[in-house]
């Protein structure tokens, strides 16, 4: 068997990457030509059942019905919202991680951060509708000076995203920072730069392709988010909450998938851009 | 180069493997409907042909239940409250539960076919015999059946040219809920959630389901008569438009809408909802001062049939359900707990003194004033021939562009 083998380099190639390839191939990049061409089908409208006759329909609508303009608009600046604030948040946390802590507090520090990840996601997003509720804390906070809660919302959805994803912008960026040698600091200050100089021409181009890690997970997965904003969004709905409701209240699969090809076409004109800085190259 | 041509032949290939897989699927589909099959539904459509039982058997030992909260008590929402337990004890068949939240869900969890019954509203029931997803039932099977209000059976919701397809199960409407505390005075009539919504800006809630603009039909209906509407489920393009401009109108001060009846729970509960649209269920499981009043334009409703399954493994469990769901007993109790009319005549001699009076369970006129869920379809329901009205997909569109 290992003489077979040993003789047939393409063969022991294929049989090497055969298997991930396969799955590469079938369950992901099939799952989603499926979805494209379920796309193209249509429901009927009485019972739900899938009808296999080809139409562009779904996406006629879903590209002339401004409703779900404004959605696809909403969803985006409510990503784009979640990933500045993320990485404005994430920054002096990482930079005091690399740069200042103990090796003891690092550690302390990293497992702090990792530990809100155990817990469950609809615990997570309860907890804060708890907080934005009409007797919860930011109402009872904000009372003295005058202001009441925001309530259920946009602001509400922004923050509670922005305190899941939160995790996944810290740890790139620590990790970004820690590659960053220590005598380039130093060296920067022997040259005469002062802090915020060394900040901006030293730190933030080795951050950078850290930031933009982190930022595809912050960005994609607020993009793919419909749970956050049916606990706490209010009225509010977003690009998964259409597919959502498409799939299991409207029973129409063909527009679901029409739908979803956006959130797939926006994250790869993101992607592209991203490719174009350069920074996949140093992940 | 090498690169790319590799991502292109998987990527060749995943879509090679889709387009099989379709093609697959384009062969069996076609099968839905047999041609003798003769009876029409009033959707004018023909049900396919889906055997049914004609004698029992032994009970399988399993039975999984699809149900609207509060239909299939075990007990463990409140000790007093079930009536599934002594239905395993009777029959041995180990029942499982879902719940779901609008008829859309039941309609698209009945077909995976992983539930063997389902209480079906009227809005879900005929796109669930249309769609192939239930079978007919044979009502001699079930000897409860018999007991049942007459005025209940072969319903254009619940039979299609004279055969059932489930059993009547009880009836009710859609109420308007308020926090006593907040609310004053106390609301008599719908314009609480509608023109007089700017009074409760942003604490008002509404049901989250297309089946809602019916709601606002019915308001249109008492209050602007020149739009002609007769049926608030037959609308054409303009009396829609008027319901949706209602709606959108209606969404400035909506917090929040709901289709998860514990959210609807923890809204009132915490104060972020203080008046909107609710079933009785509800009120009794909310720990606020709330109440509930059937407003002076009447309401939407539900009249609701428990039905089998067409892929069910467990037909004798699945009968012994319906007939235990629609005895004396569980159906005086469901009706107690849900807050509605229950079906059999017989469960009001078990139910608390005056309820099935205050839930007028019976009085055929009074059941005729709440309008049941039904599916909207392009013949209008109000036999208008002259226009066809719209469909419920058209709802469930606007219902996207009522939401924004």
């Amino acid at each position: 068997m290992s003489g077979v083998l040993h003789r047939h380099p393409r063969l022991r190639l294929g049989l090497l990457l055969g298997p991930p390839m396969l799955w590469l191939g079938v369950a992901y990049l099939g799952a989603l030509a499926a979805l494209f061409i379920t796309a193209l089908w249509t429901a009927d409208g009485f019972t739900g059942n899938i009808q296999r006759e080809w139409t562009l329909d779904n996406f006629k609508d879903v590209f002339s019905l401004e409703v779900y303009r404004t959605i696809t608009i909403r969803t985006l600046l409510t990503a784009v919202a979640v990933t500045v604030i993320d990485a404005a948040l994430a920054f002096p946390v990482a930079l005091y991680m690399a740069k200042v802590a103990s090796p003891r507090a690092q550690r302390l520090l990293v497992i702090a951060i990792l530990t809100p990840l155990w817990a469950s996601y609809l615990v997570k997003a309860y907890a804060w509708r708890g907080m934005f509720s009409a007797d919860g804390p930011i109402a009872w906070l904000a009372d003295p000076f005058g202001l009441s809660t925001p309530g259920y919302g946009l602001v509400a959805t922004v923050v509670t995203l922005a305190y899941l994803w939160l995790p996944y912008m810290i740890l790139p960026m620590y990790a970004g920072l820690e590659r960053l040698p220590n005598s380039l600091l130093e060296a920067s200050a022997d040259l005469g730069a002062g802090a915020r100089v060394t900040l901006r021409r030293v730190v933030l181009p080795v951050l950078f392709p850290a930031v933009v890690a982190g930022s595809i997970f912050t960005f994609s997965l607020t993009l793919g988010d419909y749970i956050a904003v049916k606990i706490v969004g209010g009225t509010n709905q977003m690009l998964g909450n259409v597919i959502y409701d498409n799939v299991l209240t409207g029973n129409n699969l063909p527009f679901a998938a029409a739908v979803s090809t956006i959130p797939v076409v926006i994250m790869l004109v993101y992607l592209a851009a991203v490719r174009r800085t350069g920074a996949l190259d140093n992940l | 180069m090498r690169k790319k041509r590799t991502l292109a032949g998987t990527a060749a290939f995943g879509l090679a493997l889709a387009l099989s897989l379709a093609a697959c699927g384009t062969e069996d589909a076609g099968d839905d409907s047999s041609p003798d099959s003769a009876s029409e539904g009033p959707g004018g459509f023909v049900p396919p042909d889906i055997a049914m039982a004609d004698s029992l058997g032994d009970n399988e030992g399993t039975l999984s239940v699809l149900a609207w909260p509060g239909y299939a008590e075990d007990g463990s929402t409140d000790k007093a409250v079930d009536w599934v337990t002594p239905f395993e004890k009777q029959t041995g068949c180990d029942v499982s539960v879902k719940y779901f939240n609008t008829s859309d869900e039941a309609v698209t969890l009945m077909k995976s076919g992983q539930y063997d019954v389902v209480s079906a509203s009227g809005d879900a029931t005929l796109r669930l015999i249309a769609a192939g997803d239930v079978a007919p039932v044979n009502t001699d099977l079930i000897p409860n059946y018999a007991d049942e209000y007459d005025f209940l059976k072969d319903r254009p919701w619940n039979s299609v040219g004279g055969q059932m397809y489930g059993v009547p199960h009880g009836y009710g409407a859609n109420l308007l809920m308020y926090n006593t505390d907040v609310v004053k005075p106390a609301p008599t009539s719908w314009r609480a959630v509608f023109e007089d919504a700017s009074t409760y800006s942003g604490k008002v809630t509404a049901y989250d389901s297309p089946i809602y603009i019916a709601d606002a039909a019915l308001y249109l209906m008492k209050t602007q008569p020149d739009l002609g509407i007769k049926d608030p489920y037959a609308l054409d393009a303009d009396q829609l438009a008027a319901a949706v401009d209602l709606l959108k109108a209606q969404k400035e001060h909506v917090g929040e809408y709901w289709s998860d009846y514990l959210k609807e729970i923890s809204a009132f509960e915490s104060g972020d909802s203080v008046v909107g649209t609710t079933w009785q269920v509800i009120v009794n499981y909310t720990k606020a001062n709330v109440e509930a009043i059937l407003p002076e334009e009447g309401a939407t409703g539900w009249s609701d049939t428990w039905m089998i399954s067409s892929k069910t493994e467990v037909p004798n469990c699945a009968y012994a359900w319906l007939n235990h769901i629609i005895s004396p007993e569980a159906n005086a109790a469901v009706a107690e707990w849900f807050g509605e009319a229950p079906a059999n005549p017989k469960a009001c001699d078990l139910t608390s003194e005056g309820f099935c009076d205050g839930y007028h369970a019976g009085d055929e006129s009074y059941a005729d004033q709440i309008h049941y869920w039904t599916t909207p379809i392009e013949q209008c329901l109000d036999g208008r021939t002259d226009v066809s009205c719209t469909t419920y997909q058209d709802w469930t569109q606007a219902w996207t562009e009522i939401k924004g």
